[in-house]
């Protein structure tokens, strides 16, 4: 009478995949962008307003695009990773204003810190649409021909500063 | 002290539902009256002590004592006293306190209302309940403990989240839980006939009472939950098929299952294993279901703030209950005898398609809660599964049982005759297919949808009247018969109430200045203004706005928006004008430039009420049923003899 | 009645100065906005917990209506719009899950069971039937039946 197994089976299944989801996190949303060339756009600089920047310009360079907000409380944990992390010199990080003002940003800089090469504005958030933004602060690994290879959402934390971004910087940098 | 004291209470009831649990079980293998005779006291028992624990709990709540740290996260000080004591179960700690209260009490109801059930029976059923209790317990004081105290104490109280500072709180979880809960009894009913391997009609009649009793509490808990989104969101919606929705509705249609396949089981013997298997995935859908909330494995509007650690504890829960009562059904049910046989074309036959419709309607919904889960767990992406993929499985599946609703009750135990029945339904079929042509157009436009909604609503309640008009012809049909008739209209009623809704609503979303007007659905709206109103814990604009008909004043409706102290989102709540055929629904949206203009939502919802008075009357027929005399009777033969119904 | 009689004049007062109209909808254009809410009910709106775009009063998701808006005024196709939205965000986005060989098992899966359920169920009777079934007599059986209950004929 094996098919009375069936049901306790069909469980057992069930089980496993619970087990295996209780180490996923469902908010975790990989991005489809990944391994495709950075959208072009052009936007003005926050320093700056007559200059602008435009992803091509950092073609031939491996760079860290970090979207950042002066309202965004999360992006205050990660900061002092990022400027520490840019002091290295190493690889330059550019950001993206998202959706604020331009004297809140500057004065968020200021009194933060400024790890950035410079910061484009994106003021009505168009750009970060293009770029899946979702959830601010997020940042962007991009290689030297201009495509993303990673994207990392939330702030940056030493783990994942240690274990994925750098190297992969390192990967890329070769 | 009042927290230790409750603290106290809690850990006492886990060794109580450790005794519960082991010994009238162990007695009851062994034939040892004194360990048999433990189990209707231990479960009254349990049941003082949760009460006592729950008690203080909630005068935690009721004092402000915000060194208690889960009432210093769910409460607060200017919150009204009617939420500072639903606030209990309103997060995850107290909520499952109010779980295993519910347990604990419907165990103590089975150890009072069974006296005509052998002890034997009883004390496997009260100790199957008592070792359910034992995980529940450690679960709670192992890892939510509502009673872990804050040093120092919080000066002030995070407040109530304002969605659930709403009557909702006060039923909607309790009617809920009654039902989740009460379905561990049927369970228990049903692992008691596995162990003892005594599974006939006469078991069947037990636990049918039961089963119906907690079909009853899910019936109105879910609905309960769907009307206070309806009126809570502000945007009409009433069912998201959301996760945490999908947990509590999978249940509810085993549940359905259960009952219809209890019937068969009591009158014919037949289908035993089958309705036990559906009693194990009832209440185990229940557990599935509290795991999903609590664990984060699904991202939902309803899910506790979630901790993977509590999850492993539930899933090692469920794998102890729902695997071993499985692994107990592999090993049993085999021995179990056939029962009754019947012919192709027979009750039994259709009542047999009435559960794998639900089963496979359950399976569906379980498939799209699930998919997303399975589909990362194999490392293939993330996927999102929602309303258009529901609706589109759900439906389909549904029409085919609606359509035997009809037929079912009109066939024949044993052997049917499909032209005497076919004959029979003549007239209301001509009536189903006159409606579903007449309704929609009187409604205003006719599409394929409201037409076989109508046709099939009106299919299901004419044959419901013929079937009564017939039944009165040979004397006083029973509470049963009573029981069905009105769960199925309840069903047709709310067939409608969701055509009706989904096909003609209409809404305007407008911007307007005091003194200007709106027409949706044949009723005028005017804003007459809006002012700011303080309330305890939240500033409040509220809108007066006028409704007409045709030139005449109805009455004046008042929309309001409020900014609670303790959230940053801003709050609707809707001004509504219920009616039998129809509500008007006001929202307020957000204040515009600085004329005084404010967005505003109108909408004109015809027959939306008949969704939860369809499932009213639902509930309302299981109720009946469940007072059925038979139920009440008396079993005078000693064991071995039951009520002369054939095993 | 005298508060309401109050109310009613005061409201006739302030709307004769206002010059009290017919309110004009929200939307720019009505027909756009059908197709937006429709679009938007089918996408999940990503910073919220699980909540349509089209219920959602999250900025992003009000940028979102904003874009789709825009996109369905240049003349793009419902499907435009949603590859759109799939290619920044992933098939995650998607209340509707797309069909591709992952997705076989989602949308086969209910038919699948109806399918299985009722010809399990039609094999269950057909089985039951033929086991409870009166066992079939030779044509030697009958003869030796007959003769038997011929002799217990009084």
């Amino acid at each position: 009478m094996k098919r009375f197994l069936i049901p306790l089976g069909v469980f057992i299944v069930l089980v496993i995949f619970l087990a295996v989801g209780l180490t996923l996190n469902p908010r975790d949303v990989p991005s489809p962008l990944k391994d495709k060339p950075a959208p072009a756009f052009t936007l003005p600089q926050l320093a700056a307003a007559d200059k602008s920047f435009s992803p091509a310009d950092m073609k031939g360079q491996v760079w860290l695009f970090n979207v950042w907000a002066s309202w965004c409380v999360s992006c205050r944990q990660e900061h002092p990773l990022l400027v520490s992390f840019a002091k290295d010199g190493k690889v330059p990080v550019v950001g993206l204003n998202y959706k604020d003002q331009g004297v809140d940003a500057k004065n968020w800089l200021a009194k933060f810190g400024d790890p950035y090469l410079l910061s484009a504005v994106d003021a009505d958030g168009r750009v970060g649409i293009d770029y899946g933004v979702y959830g601010v602060p997020e940042t962007y690994v991009i290689d030297k021909a201009g495509v993303i290879r990673l994207k990392h959402t939330g702030p940056i934390t030493p783990e994942s500063l240690q274990k994925q971004i750098l190297p992969l910087v390192a990967e890329l940098s070769k | 002290m009042t927290a230790e004291l409750g603290h106290f209470a809690l850990i006492l009831a886990f060794v109580v539902s450790i005794m519960q649990g082991v010994l009238p079980l162990v007695g009851a293998q062994r034939g040892q009256q004194q360990w048999i005779a433990l189990a209707r006291p231990a479960a009254q028992t349990q049941f003082m002590l949760l009460a006592i624990s729950f008690a203080c709990l909630a005068q935690s709540f009721l004092a402000n004592d915000f060194s208690v740290a889960y009432v210093a996260n769910h409460s607060n000080t200017q919150l009204p006293t009617l939420y500072q004591f639903s606030a209990v179960w309103g997060g995850h700690e107290g909520s499952l306190l109010l779980w295993v209260l519910m347990l604990a009490g419907w165990g103590a109801a089975v150890s009072v209302a069974s006296r005509q059930l052998p002890d034997v029976m009883v004390a496997r059923v009260l100790a199957v309940l008592g070792l359910v209790g034992i995980g529940l317990l450690a679960f709670i004081l192992f890892t939510s403990n509502p009673f872990d105290r804050m040093l120092p104490a919080a000066a002030e109280g995070r407040d109530l989240n304002p969605l659930l500072q709403d009557p909702g709180l006060i039923y909607h979880p309790p009617l809920l839980y009654m039902g989740y809960v009460g379905l561990s009894v049927a369970f228990a009913f049903a692992i008691a006939a596995l162990i003892s391997g005594r599974l006939d009609a006469a078991w069947a009649r037990w636990s049918r009472p039961w089963t119906t009793a907690a079909w009853v509490f899910l019936t109105f808990g879910i609905a309960l939950g769907s009307w206070w989104a309806y009126y809570e969101l502000g945007w009409g919606g009433w069912w998201f098929w959301d996760p945490v929705e999908n947990a509590s509705f999978m249940p509810w249609l085993v549940a359905t299952a259960l009952i219809h396949s209890l019937a068969v089981t009591e009158k014919r013997g037949a289908f035993k294993n089958w309705t036990v298997l559906l009693a194990i995935a009832a209440f185990s859908l229940s557990l599935l279901g509290t795991f999903l909330v609590r664990s984060g494995v699904l991202t939902s509007v309803h899910a506790f703030a979630t901790d993977p650690k509590r999850g492993v504890f539930i899933l090692a829960l469920l794998v102890v209950v729902v695997g071993g009562s499985l692994a107990l059904f592999a090993w049993r049910a085999p021995k179990v005898s056939a029962g009754g046989n019947f012919g192709l074309v027979s009750r039994e036959t259709m009542l047999l398609m009435n559960n794998v419709l639900l089963v496979v309607a359950t399976g569906s919904v379980l498939l799209g809660t699930l998919y997303p889960l399975l589909i990362d767990a194999l490392g293939m992406g993330k996927l999102s599964v929602g309303p258009p993929y529901f609706n589109a499985v759900f439906v389909p599946v549904m029409v085919p049982l609606l359509l035997l609703m009809a037929v079912g009750p009109l066939a024949n135990w044993k052997h049917a005759d499909l032209k005497a029945i076919a004959r029979r339904l003549r007239v209301s079929m001509v009536l189903a297919v006159i409606a579903g042509i007449a309704l929609p157009l009187l409604m205003g436009a006719w599409t394929p949808l409201t037409a076989l909604s109508s046709l099939l609503a009106v299919w299901i309640a004419a044959s419901g009247v013929f079937q009564i008009i017939d039944r009165m012809k040979t004397g006083k049909p029973p509470a049963a018969f009573w029981g069905m008739q009105v769960a199925h209209l309840g069903i047709a009623v709310f067939v409608i109430g969701v055509a009706m809704v989904g096909g003609y609503q209409e809404e305007k979303d407008v911007r307007m200045e005091p003194g200007d007007t709106v027409k949706v659905g044949g009723y005028g709206f005017r804003l007459i203004g809006v002012k700011e109103a303080p309330g305890p814990n939240y500033r409040a604009s509220v809108g007066t706005v006028e409704l007409s008909k045709d030139g005449r004043v109805l009455k004046m409706m008042y929309p309001e928006k409020r900014k609670y102290f303790s959230s940053e989102m801003p709050m609707t709540e809707a001004a509504i004008d219920a009616g039998f055929t129809r509500d008007v629904y006001v929202s307020l949206g957000e204040p515009l430039d600085n004329t005084g203009a404010w967005s505003v939502r109108v909408y004109y919802k015809p027959f939306v009420d008949w969704i939860w008075g369809g499932c009213l009357l639902m509930g309302l027929g299981g109720f009946i049923a469940m007072l059925d005399r038979r139920y009440r009777l008396r079993v005078k033969a000693s064991a071995g003899v039951q009520g002369g119904v054939p095993a | 009645m005298k508060l309401r009689t109050l109310l009613l004049c005061c409201g006739l007062l302030f709307a004769g100065a206002a010059m009290a109209k017919e309110a004009a909808p929200m939307a720019a254009d009505l027909e756009v906005e059908k197709r937006m809410v429709a679009i938007s009910e089918e996408l999940r709106c990503l910073v919220c917990q699980n909540e349509s775009l089209s219920g959602s009063h999250a900025e992003l998701a009000q940028d979102l209506r904003r874009e789709i808006r825009k996109m369905i005024a240049d003349g793009k196709t419902d499907k435009e719009i949603l590859d759109f939205m799939v290619e920044r965000y992933g098939d995650f986005v998607r209340y509707r899950p797309p069909m591709k060989p992952t997705t076989w098992l989602l949308w086969g899966g209910p038919f699948l069971l109806l399918a299985g359920g009722v010809g399990a169920l039609i094999l269950f009777l057909r089985r039951r039937a033929r086991d409870n079934a009166a066992p079939v007599l030779s044509e030697e059986e009958r003869r030796r039946a007959a003769a038997l209950l011929d002799q217990t004929k009084p």
